[in-house]
């Protein structure tokens, strides 16, 4: 008999996922992915386009070449999931049911959504680095920039990799100091948080960073609104912060299909599933990975990645009829560029903060956490022909593990992957 | 974690004053907390944020965020902020005897 597994969405998780499930199950399963376009970017590159430090067209590759024979790539827009009767009703009215679906199409940019950022401006002294064309609007603003204020605003959390904008900020730093003009622009960190990250240790290892490369920091800032013509960005409590140049991280949420599926997201489109299973609470036979589910760790491609081996898993189970025993922990892994070809590494879990200590072994890493290094850059750089030649074809990467392991003494750790 | 008295009841909190069990709240302790932080007195449209976030909370298990209660709580924004000056979504968090949100990570 065989099963029609139906993937949304080509980027990271789905790619991975459905190679995976190709290769476990041949013939026996049909692997449908669905896409609205034919277009991959290695969203961690990013970051370095308006830095001149990467190309475009070095980080975007068709998403049909990355798929395995046998998986079946449609290019199509999703119009909403009919959660009773198991079927995607695509736009053009084409019907595609299935016995298991896999959501994996992400999150979106929603700068509509802050009164004011989309405009005349837009492009021009208001900017993202969040989009291929963002990125590459922001390198010719970045080059022109000589002096005033450059400010870096996260909208709203959450956000995909929540410690890129602190990295845009560092690599701006670096910038503006080799052009000579670092003295006459005033850099300032806009974020909602309470800090500069959301857990204690790592949050003051960063704000030390910030402080020393003398970038500000204004913390708790809700904004509200940009005032284009005047280049104020306003908070919800009547705060504002003047900008010369900004580049805002828009607010997120979730593609629009899901708020047309009643019972698949919630409120912003993020679809909700089980923290550990990753099945999504509005059905059994419905998995979702990456950026596009509720649970609560970073948006980012290493928890793709991670999450990957437990949809897989729990997939196969499900589909024999057994419980699932598939378990996410949480674990997350982010290189932190900070220029000067340098970098530090986090790794985290729901229940393990970031700490001090080394990755991937306890005492030999060779990467040392939360603490700034070549090799951390080196690692950083390395990883791009890692992520299209081993993780989207869904190979594990050596020494590497899915699971998190405490990185600290284990005396320093809270208890990893405990059920709440 | 500490103890304090709240309303004539002894409950747990954290460093910061949010509840550490739910299930220890009732109205009056409410009303006190909302004094405790400059709220003199509880109104329907507060109480009707702070309903929403405790129903929330307790059926999600985490707490909506201030984008999701102007979209769901029947509340905007703006009035958000002049019900719950500074931050509407931790302070009504603390009133609604729920956790701190975590914000994301």
């Amino acid at each position: 008999m065989s099963q029609r597994i139906v993937i949304l969405g080509g980027g990271t998780g789905g790619t991975l996922v459905a190679n995976r499930l190709q290769r476990q199950y041949g013939d026996q399963a049909s692997i449908t992915v669905i896409d609205r376009d034919d277009v991959h970017v290695y969203q961690p590159g990013l970051l370095f386009v308006p830095f001149g430090l990467a190309e475009p067209q070095e980080i975007v590759r068709p998403r049909h070449a990355q798929f395995r024979s046998g998986v079946d790539f449609r290019i199509g827009e999703v119009d909403r999931v009919d959660i009773a009767h198991d079927t995607v009703h695509l736009a053009d009215g084409v019907e595609v049911p299935y016995d298991v679906l896999v959501i994996a199409t992400g999150a979106v940019l929603q700068p509509e959504e802050t009164d004011g950022l989309i405009g005349p401006e837009w492009g021009r002294s208001m900017h993202t680095f969040y989009s291929l064309q963002g990125a590459s609007d922001l390198r010719g603003a970045m080059a022109g920039f000589e002096a005033g204020r450059l400010v870096v605003n996260v909208i709203d959390m959450p956000i995909k990799c929540p410690v890129a904008p602190l990295e845009f900020c560092f690599l701006a730093d670096w910038q503006l100091r080799q052009r000579g003009v670092r003295d006459d622009v005033e850099l300032t960190f806009v974020t909602p948080l309470d800090g500069a990250f959301t857990t204690p240790v790592a949050s003051s290892r960063l704000a030390g960073l910030l402080r020393e490369k003398n970038i500000n920091v204004e913390s708790e800032f809700a904004t509200g609104r940009v005032d284009a013509s005047a280049r104020r960005l306003h908070s919800w409590d009547e705060r504002e912060v003047p900008f010369d140049l900004l580049v805002a991280i828009p607010a997120h949420g979730g593609p629009s299909y899901i708020a047309r599926s009643p019972g698949l997201g919630d409120a912003l489109g993020f679809v909700a599933a089980d923290r550990h299973t990753l099945q999504a609470r509005a059905a059994q036979n419905i998995f979702v990975i990456g950026d596009a589910s509720d649970v609560p760790t970073s948006k980012a491609g290493s928890v793709t990645h991670f999450e990957g081996d437990t949809v897989v898993e729990n997939i196969r189970q499900f589909l024999a009829g057994d419980e699932l025993t598939g378990f996410y922990d949480g674990h997350a892994n982010c290189f932190v560029e900070t220029g000067f070809h340098r970098a530090l590494l986090i790794d985290f879990a729901y229940e393990a903060e970031p700490l001090p200590g080394r990755f991937p072994e306890r005492h030999l890493g060779p990467l040392p956490l939360l603490a700034e290094s070549r090799l951390n850059h080196l690692a950083k750089l390395a990883f791009q022909p890692l992520y299209w030649h081993v993780l989207l074809p869904g190979h594990d990467i050596p020494g590497v593990s899915s699971q998190f392991h405490p990185a600290a003494e284990p005396r320093a750790q809270q208890t990893s992957g405990a059920p709440r | 974690m500490s103890t304090v008295m709240l309303a004539g009841s002894t409950v747990d909190v954290d460093p910061e004053g949010f509840l550490e069990h739910p299930e220890q709240w009732s109205e009056p302790i409410a009303e006190e907390i909302a004094r405790t932080n400059g709220i003199q007195s509880l109104t329907e449209r507060h109480w009707q944020v702070v309903n929403f976030m405790r129903t929330t909370y307790l059926e999600s298990g985490s707490a909506p965020s201030i984008r999701s209660l102007g979209k769901t709580s029947g509340v905007p924004i703006k009035e958000l902020y002049e019900l719950f000056p500074k931050g509407p979504a931790k302070l009504a968090a603390k009133i609604g005897g729920i956790p701190k949100p975590r914000g994301c990570i």
